[in-house]
C-alpha cells in the first residue's frame, strides 16, 4: 500500500506540474484515455473479463454529452453527467446479454454489440455522421468557471481523472474488489463460497462501462467534437492496447500505457497506416514476451504491486 | 411486375441472391473459426485479415505474374494456408497454455500489422478483379436474372462446407481430429502426432478465410479493409451458431446470410445490424448458442 501511496503522490504532481512543459491539450487526451483504459483495467484486470467493445462507451457519451451541450444548452457538469449516465444505461442492457457467456464469448460479444452501436450512430440524424458533434461549447463549469481558459479546463480534466481514479482504486480495494479477484482467479471456487459471481460481473461491468463514459462525456467536452472515431472497433482495440502494455491487473498502468500510446500516435499521425502497423507490432510482442506490462514489470522487480 | 407482400419479385429475390452470397462468406469463415477454435483453443483474429490476403493473392497473382483466377483458387489459399502455419509455428504454439485471451490478442494484433501493411501499399480504395470468362453471363430464370459467377460462388461453398463437414464428422482423420480437440494428451499417448495435426488445422482454417477471399475478389472490391468488418460480424454469426458444431456453423452462416438479405428488402435500415439484433435476442433465449452446449 505504501509503494502504491508514493507512486500516487508522483503521478499526481506530474500531471498537476505537466502544463508548465508539455502542451495542455496533448496532456488532457492522455488523461481522458488514461481513465478510460483504467476503467477497462477494471474489468479484464479484476474482473478478468475482457471487453472488445469498451469503445461504445466512450462513444455513446461523447455523443450524448456533446449533443446536450450544444443542442439543448446544458452547463459542462451536467453535459458530463448525462453523458456518464447514458454510459450506464448502455452498461446495464449490454452487461444484461453480455454477461451470459464467459472468457472468449464474452469478448465476441461485447465486439458485436459496440459494432451494432457503431452502425447505429453511423445513421442516426444527430450524429452527423461522418462530420461528427462540431464546436461543442465548453461553457462555464457551475455558472462561473470559464473553461475556455485552458488552465481551467485542464485541472477540470484533472480532477475528474483523478476522482474515477481514486474510485476504481477504493474499488479495486474493497471487499467488493477483492471478490472480483477471487471470480478472476478461480470462479467455480468462488461460486462455492456462495457468492453470485454473475451478479459481481454484471457490476464491475457496469462501473467499468460508467467510468468509460465518463472519460468519453469529458473529452466530448475538452476537444469540442464527438465523432464515429471514438465509437469504432479501432478504439476498443486501443484501449485493450494501453492496459496491456501498461500492465494488465495493476493499478498505474493503464495510465502509463496511455501516455505511451497517446504519445506514440501522436508523433507518428502523419505516417498514417504506420500507426495502425506499429499498434500490431506492440501486440504482438506485449502477448509474446511482455504480458506483464511496463508497470507490471516495474511491480515484479520490487517485489510490490503496484 | 410481380409482387409479393408489395415488394417487386426482381427486388426480393436479387435481395436473396446476395444474402446466399453473403451466407456463404459467413459460412466459410465461421466454419475456419470453429475448426481452429474446437483445436487451439483461439480465436482466430487474423482471420478476416487472412481472407483479405487471399483476395489480394489472386489480385497480385493476376496482375504480376499473369496468373488466372483457377489456378488462384488452388494457389491463394495454399500460401496463405502456408503463412497461417507458419505464424502457427512460430508465435501462436507458445500460447496454448495462457488464457484463450492472449490468443486473441495475438491474432488482433496480427490483423492489424496486414491491414495495416496493405493499407499503405494500396490505400483505402478498392482494387477491381475480373470475372473469370468461363463464368460472365448469367441465366434468365423468369423471375430473376441470375448471374453464373454468383451461382458458382453459392454452389462451391455449399459443397466446400459440406465436404468438410464430411471430413470431420464421418472420416478417420476427422475422429482424431475430433479426438484431439478433447483429450490432446491421450491422443498424443496414442501415437498421433498432435502438435503437427495443430498446425495443419490451422493452417487448413487459414486456407478456408483465403478461398473465400478469392472468391469474393470478383464480387467485393479487393481492399485492405474488406476483411475487418466481415469479420465481426461472422464473429457474431459464431456466437448465434455456438461454435459446438460444424453443420450449425454451415446452417447458420447462411441462414443469416439470407436474414439479412431479406432484411434490406423490407427494412433496410437495419440491415447491418440485423445479425447482432438476432445475437442479442439468442443470447436471450438460448446464451449457448442455437447449435452450442454450455460447458
Amino acid at each position: 500500500m505504501k509503494h502504491q501511496k508514493i507512486a500516487f503522490g508522483v503521478m499526481l504532481a506530474l500531471f498537476a506540474a505537466a502544463p508548465l512543459v508539455v502542451y495542455p491539450v496533448f496532456m488532457m487526451k492522455v488523461m481522458c484515455f488514461a481513465l478510460f483504459a483504467c476503467a477497462f483495467n477494471l474489468l479484464i484486470g479484476f474482473g478478468g473479463l475482457l471487453s472488445f467493445g469498451h469503445a461504445m462507451f466512450l462513444g455513446t457519451a461523447g455523443y450524448i454529452s456533446a449533443h446536450a451541450a450544444k443542442m439543448w444548452g446544458f452547463p459542462p457538469e451536467l453535459a458530463i453527467l448525462a453523458g456518464t449516465f447514458s454510459a450506464f444505461l448502455l452498461g446495464v442492457v449490454t452487461g444484461l446479454l453480455a454477461i451470459r457467456r464467459q472468457g472468449i464469448y464474452f469478448a465476441m460479444i461485447t465486439l458485436a454489440l459496440a459494432q451494432m452501436i457503431y452502425f447505429f450512430y453511423l445513421q442516426a440524424p444527430f450524429t452527423h455522421g461522418e462530420d461528427g458533434i462540431q464546436s461543442v461549447p465548453r461553457g462555464r463549469l457551475f455558472g462561473f468557471i470559464d473553461l475556455t481558459n485552458i488552465f481551467a479546463m485542464y485541472y477540470t480534466v484533472l480532477v475528474v481523472f483523478f476522482a474515477g481514479f481514486l474510485l476504481i482504486w477504493r474499488t479495486i480495494h474493497s471487499p467488493f474488489g477483492q471478490v472480483l479477484k477471487a471470480i478472476r482467479e478461480n470462479e467455480p471456487r468462488a461460486i462455492s463460497l456462495g457468492y453470485d459471481t454473475t451478479h459481481y460481473k454484471f457490476q464491475a461491468y457496469v462501473l467499468s462501462a460508467t467510468l468509460a463514459g465518463l472519460a468519453g462525456a469529458t473529452k466530448a467536452i475538452v476537444f469540442q467534437l464527438a465523432s464515429l472515431t471514438d465509437a469504432h472497433w479501432t478504439m476498443s482495440g486501443e484501449v485493450v492496447l494501453m492496459t496491456l502494455l501498461g500492465g494488465l491487473g495493476t493499478i498505474f498502468g493503464p495510465v502509463v500505457g496511455a501516455l505511451i500510446i497517446i504519445t506514440m500516435e501522436n508523433y507518428l499521425a502523419h505516417l498514417g497506416a504506420w500507426v495502425t502497423i506499429v499498434q500490431g507490432v506492440i501486440f504482438v510482442i506485449c502477448v509474446l514476451t511482455f504480458r506483464r506490462g511496463v508497470i507490471g514489470e516495474i511491480a515484479n522487480f520490487i517485489k510490490k504491486p503496484l | 411486375m410481380t409482387e409479393i407482400f408489395g415488394v417487386p419479385t426482381q427486388a426480393l429475390f436479387g435481395q436473396l441472391l446476395i444474402g446466399l452470397i453473403n451466407g456463404s462468406f459467413y459460412a466459410l469463415l465461421s466454419l475456419g473459426l470453429a475448426v481452429i477454435f474446437g483445436l487451439l483453443n483461439i480465436i482466430n483474429f487474423t482471420h478476416g485479415a487472412q481472407y483479405m490476403l487471399g483476395a489480394f493473392c489472386a489480385y497480385l497473382l493476376l496482375n504480376k505474374l499473369g496468373v488466372g483466377y483457377w489456378w488462384s483458387l488452388a494457389a491463394a489459399p495454399l500460401i496463405v494456408g502456408a503463412l497461417g502455419m507458419l505464424i502457427e509455428r512460430l508465435m501462436l504454439k507458445h500460447l496454448y497454455k495462457l488464457d484463450h485471451l492472449y490468443g486473441l490478442l495475438l491474432t488482433f494484433g496480427l490483423a492489424l500489422i496486414i491491414q495495416g501493411v496493405f493499407r499503405n501499399e494500396y490505400g483505402s480504395s478498392g482494387q477491381p478483379y475480373p470475372i473469370p470468362q468461363e463464368l460472365a453471363g448469367g441465366h434468365n430464370l423468369g423471375f430473376m436474372f441470375l448471374p453464373n459467377y454468383r451461382a458458382w460462388v453459392i454452389a462451391v461453398s455449399l459443397v466446400v462446407c459440406i465436404a468438410t463437414w464430411f471430413v470431420i464428422e464421418r472420416t478417420k482423420l476427422g475422429s482424431y481430429l475430433r479426438a484431439a480437440t478433447e483429450n490432446p494428451a491421450l491422443v498424443q499417448a496414442f501415437g498421433i502426432n498432435v502438435p503437427r495435426m495443430i498446425t495443419l488445422t490451422y493452417g487448413f482454417g487459414v486456407a478456408l478465410a483465403a478461398f473465400g477471399g478469392v472468391m469474393a475478389a470478383p464480387i467485393y472490391q479487393v481492399s485492405p479493409q474488406m476483411g475487418a468488418d466481415l469479420i465481426i460480424v461472422v464473429f457474431a454469426v459464431v456466437v448465434i451458431g455456438g461454435m459446438g458444431s460444424i453443420m450449425g456453423s454451415i446452417l447458420t452462416g447462411f441462414g443469416l446470410g439470407v436474414i439479412e438479405g431479406l432484411t434490406k428488402v423490407f427494412y433496410p435500415e437495419a440491415s447491418n445490424t440485423v445479425i447482432f439484433i438476432i445475437m442479442a435476442i439468442v443470447l436471450l433465449i438460448k446464451p449457448a448458442g442455437l447449435f452450442g452446449t454450455q460447458k
